[in-house]
């Protein structure tokens, strides 16, 4: 598989000139199977961007995490949703009262925006529930994890290779002593012994006090969390709004003195990996 | 997945917030965890005693009616729970882990998750008062 960051940003998008270098759009990752298949894991507004290339396509295959505002309002600005020509399928999470169209719709549709759900030209939307599916070469396995509101993380493998996704993701919360024991630990059976792992690293130690509860990890978090896990490469995400690259720049240093034991890749937008 | 449902990971960190005895069991009636306020009428510490496979627990916990007669299985209100997947209270006594009877009040609830996922089922108990 071959990845590549499209928007890393988290809750907001922020454009400016403090932000240059990682970027200031928010989630959305390019993600390309060996069978050629175009996955899109979530729609901040990175994926406008992205949706200029993938003009091209035949399917794209959208995954959401969750539908918080920052993962989904690059949706109708992403261009091959309107072409009839180009299959797309939206995945996402469905809760028992309220299905996945019902609540993409409710964005999607005016007043909130000018264009419907119902009126995209070849878009299948598709309800996803704790457990496996296959796109092509690459076989999906998602599951929820602790962040507010029902979010799934996602372990996407392709013969060898294994990516997981967890943008949003707060697996600290309530722990007396982080991380514990794996078993009990959200998100562990989708990042365990992972390639790469894309993973929220919001806060740093000192915001998270006052954060707790919001569904967010402190980069340490995240850092001991791929460690307990055994990932090759932990890709650090979701980037806090008031983040410069100033700061994140000096916090990642201070990171990859840990000596750890995987690579550290810090999550500017733009960063091509291949799992 | 070798993880425990968020659903269970998510109660099981309120249970050790709570001062009101819980007792955790997942979907194939192990029981996988209580908390500290249950541990003096359990009788043992979590720690100490860990999960507890389905088959074991009938050996390992006995129980009868307030009136002193045995008390089935299926009628227990953590076993409707699990099982009928509809909440139950009942009153009861229940020997320890140490050993000793004690009686207690308990009420259980099914835990289902999304998707029509049973879960398994935890339980609420006191220690009723002597009279």
């Amino acid at each position: 598989m071959n990845v590549q960051l499209w928007g890393t940003r988290g809750s907001l998008a922020a454009a400016g000139a403090d932000t240059v270098e990682f970027g200031g759009d928010t989630a959305s990752v390019e993600v390309r199977g060996s069978g050629g298949e175009a996955i899109v894991l979530d729609a901040g507004s990175g994926v406008r961007p992205l949706g200029d290339k993938l003009v091209g396509e035949h399917r794209i295959d959208i995954l959401l995490t969750h539908l918080h505002m920052d993962h989904i309002q690059g949706l109708g600005f992403f261009t091959p949703i309107f072409n009839p020509d180009i299959e797309t399928h939206i995945w996402g999470p469905a809760s028992d009262g309220m299905d996945l169209t019902a609540h993409l719709g409710s964005y999607l549709s005016p007043p909130l925006f000018p264009v419907r759900l119902r009126d995209l030209p070849n878009t299948e939307i598709h309800d996803l529930k704790p457990g496996s599916f296959t796109i092509g070469n690459v076989s999906i396995d998602t599951d929820l994890i602790c962040h507010p509101g029902l979010t799934l993380g996602y372990r996407l493998t392709d013969g060898d290779a294994t990516l997981a996704y967890l943008p949003d993701h707060e697996p600290a919360l309530g722990v007396e002593s982080f991380p514990g024991d794996p078993d009990w630990t959200s998100g562990f059976g989708l990042i365990k012994d992972a390639s790469v792992l894309i993973h929220d690293a919001q806060y740093t130690d000192d915001e998270y006090p006052s954060r707790v509860g919001w569904g967010h990890s402190t980069f340490q978090h995240t850092v001991d969390l791929a460690a307990m896990a055994g990932v090759g490469t932990l890709v650090t995400f979701h980037h806090d709004p008031s983040h410069s690259d100033e700061m994140l720049n000096e916090i990642h240093q201070q990171l990859a003195a840990q000596d750890l034991p995987f690579r550290l890749v810090p999550g500017r937008t733009g960063v091509a990996l291949e799992v | 997945m070798a993880q425990q449902p968020i659903e269970l990971v998510l109660l099981k960190q309120w249970a050790t917030y709570i001062t009101i005895p819980m007792w955790i069991m997942d979907e194939t009636g192990n029981l996988v965890f209580y908390n500290d306020p249950a541990e003096s009428i359990i009788g043992e510490r979590f720690d100490v005693v860990g999960e507890i496979n389905a088959d074991d627990l009938a050996d390992r916990f006995i129980t009868r009616g307030l009136d002193g007669e045995p008390m089935e299985n299926k009628t227990l209100p953590i076993v409707i729970a699990l099982t009928e997947g509809h909440p139950s209270h009942a009153q009861l006594q229940l020997r320890g882990l140490d050993g000793s009877w004690r009686e207690i009040e308990v009420a259980a609830i099914p835990i289902a998750g999304q998707g029509g996922r049973n879960l398994g089922a935890f339980a609420m108990f006191w220690e009723m008062p002597n009279e």
